[in-house]
């Protein structure tokens, strides 16, 4: 049985053990076209160990303000990536939202923007949150087109934050309010 | 400025290390007015006891050593040393030479005096001419306009609007994300320089 509001048409998100993230993390971070899109932090090679580590210490910390979840396709179990919720503020209502799909092949298929759709419902009708916001870099034009047909717009960008390949990258702010989501009407019945 | 240049030296203030005994008082003090916190963070403004101010410093000087990724300094007045605020650089990343200021004079009755602007300035030379940060951040709310036009007058560029981010006294409010390239420092700097020769 799968919580309808957890399911999406591709995707489900799941809670994993820490051994199960762990391993994916330590994959996924070997591959640096990955690491580079999702993070500014030079990779660090972390073993499965370490991952193991730092999840359960995660466990330990209040579950309410933090939200990581594993995202599985509906067919075939598969788990494919992450989406988590970071700088979480209850109080405004507001929260940034990170995702990441560590299995290539699964990407440019509509998996992550269904995995985004998902994370939006329950963060507007569970969370009962005003508005999502999120960062994504300067060459990711195809995070950005995801992000952009779940419903978020632009709200900025920080010029030359990121410093990579010789070059000065902008990171670009991205939002979506509740009312709008409403409005768009997606996935609310 | 050369190799000589007192970098924590103003001409009102100076940027000094936290008093551990003395601070705590004035400073639990400021915290009970929570305009200033709310100014400053986004988590829900609380007053400090003067032992929990004194956990808060401990904690400070912690997280300087061991994150290597942030600088808070008080800011003091030149002549008495007397406790005007705090500065600091927080959230470095070193790959990519960028950092977030926040900036306070405590007391409602020491601001408009120039110690802010002075504390800027020293700041500033410290953030690109010290650290060599290529760019600085601020965040201020909506609801504080006059941050915002102080960060602006040194020349901030307006970069992000997240809106209505911010939830106080029942009304919803943009979070301002403002930016400095070390290059736009430099500009300003040389025009002042400038100024000043003719």
């Amino acid at each position: 049985m799968k919580n309808d509001l957890l399911t999406g048409e591709l995707v489900h998100l799941s809670a994993e053990n820490p051994e199960v993230m762990a391993e994916c993390f330590s994959r996924w971070n070997q591959d640096t076209e990955w690491l580079r899109l999702l993070d500014t932090d030079p990779p660090r090679l972390l073993s499965a160990k370490k991952w193991k580590e730092w999840l359960e210490k995660d466990l330990e910390k209040d579950a309410t303000d933090q939200v990581l979840f594993a995202i599985r396709t509906l067919v075939g179990e598969t788990l494919i990536g992450f989406i988590g919720l970071f700088d979480f503020y209850h109080q405004h209502g507001d929260t940034l939202v990170a995702i990441a799909l560590g299995e290539r092949k699964f990407w440019g298929n509509g998996y992550g923007t269904d995995a985004m759709r998902v994370m939006l419902r329950y963060a507007f009708n569970e969370l009962n949150l005003r508005r999502v916001g999120l960062i994504v870099f300067e060459y990711n034009p195809r995070a950005i087109r995801s992000y952009e047909k779940v419903g978020f717009v632009s709200e900025g960008k920080v010029r030359g934050a990121m410093l990579r390949d010789g070059k000065r990258w902008d990171f670009l702010y991205m939002g979506i309010l509740r009312d709008e989501w409403l409005a768009k009407g997606i996935m609310t019945s | 400025m050369s190799i000589d240049t007192q970098l924590f030296e103003g001409k009102l203030i100076r940027l000094a290390p936290i008093d551990h005994e003395k601070d705590a008082e004035v400073e639990s003090h400021w915290t009970h007015d929570l305009s200033l916190s709310r100014a400053l963070w986004r988590k829900p403004a609380m007053p400090l006891s003067i032992a929990q101010m004194k956990k808060k410093y401990e904690a400070i000087e912690k997280e300087i050593d061991e994150s290597k990724r942030l600088f808070h300094f008080t800011l003091r007045g030149r002549e008495d040393n007397r406790l005007l605020g705090f500065v600091r650089i927080e959230g470095i990343e070193w790959t990519h030479g960028i950092g977030s200021l926040k900036l306070a004079i405590g007391d409602p009755v020491e601001r408009e005096k120039g110690y802010g602007s002075e504390a800027l300035q020293l700041i500033l030379r410290f953030a690109f001419s010290e650290l060599n940060l290529y760019r600085l951040s601020a965040v201020v709310g909506e609801d504080n306009p006059g941050a915002l036009k102080f960060f602006l007058r040194f020349n901030f560029v307006e970069e992000v609007r997240r809106r209505k981010a911010l939830l106080r006294d029942g009304q919803a409010w943009d979070s301002i994300h403002l930016g400095l390239l070390r290059d736009e420092w430099l500009a300003m700097n040389l025009k002042e320089e400038d100024r000043h020769e003719k």
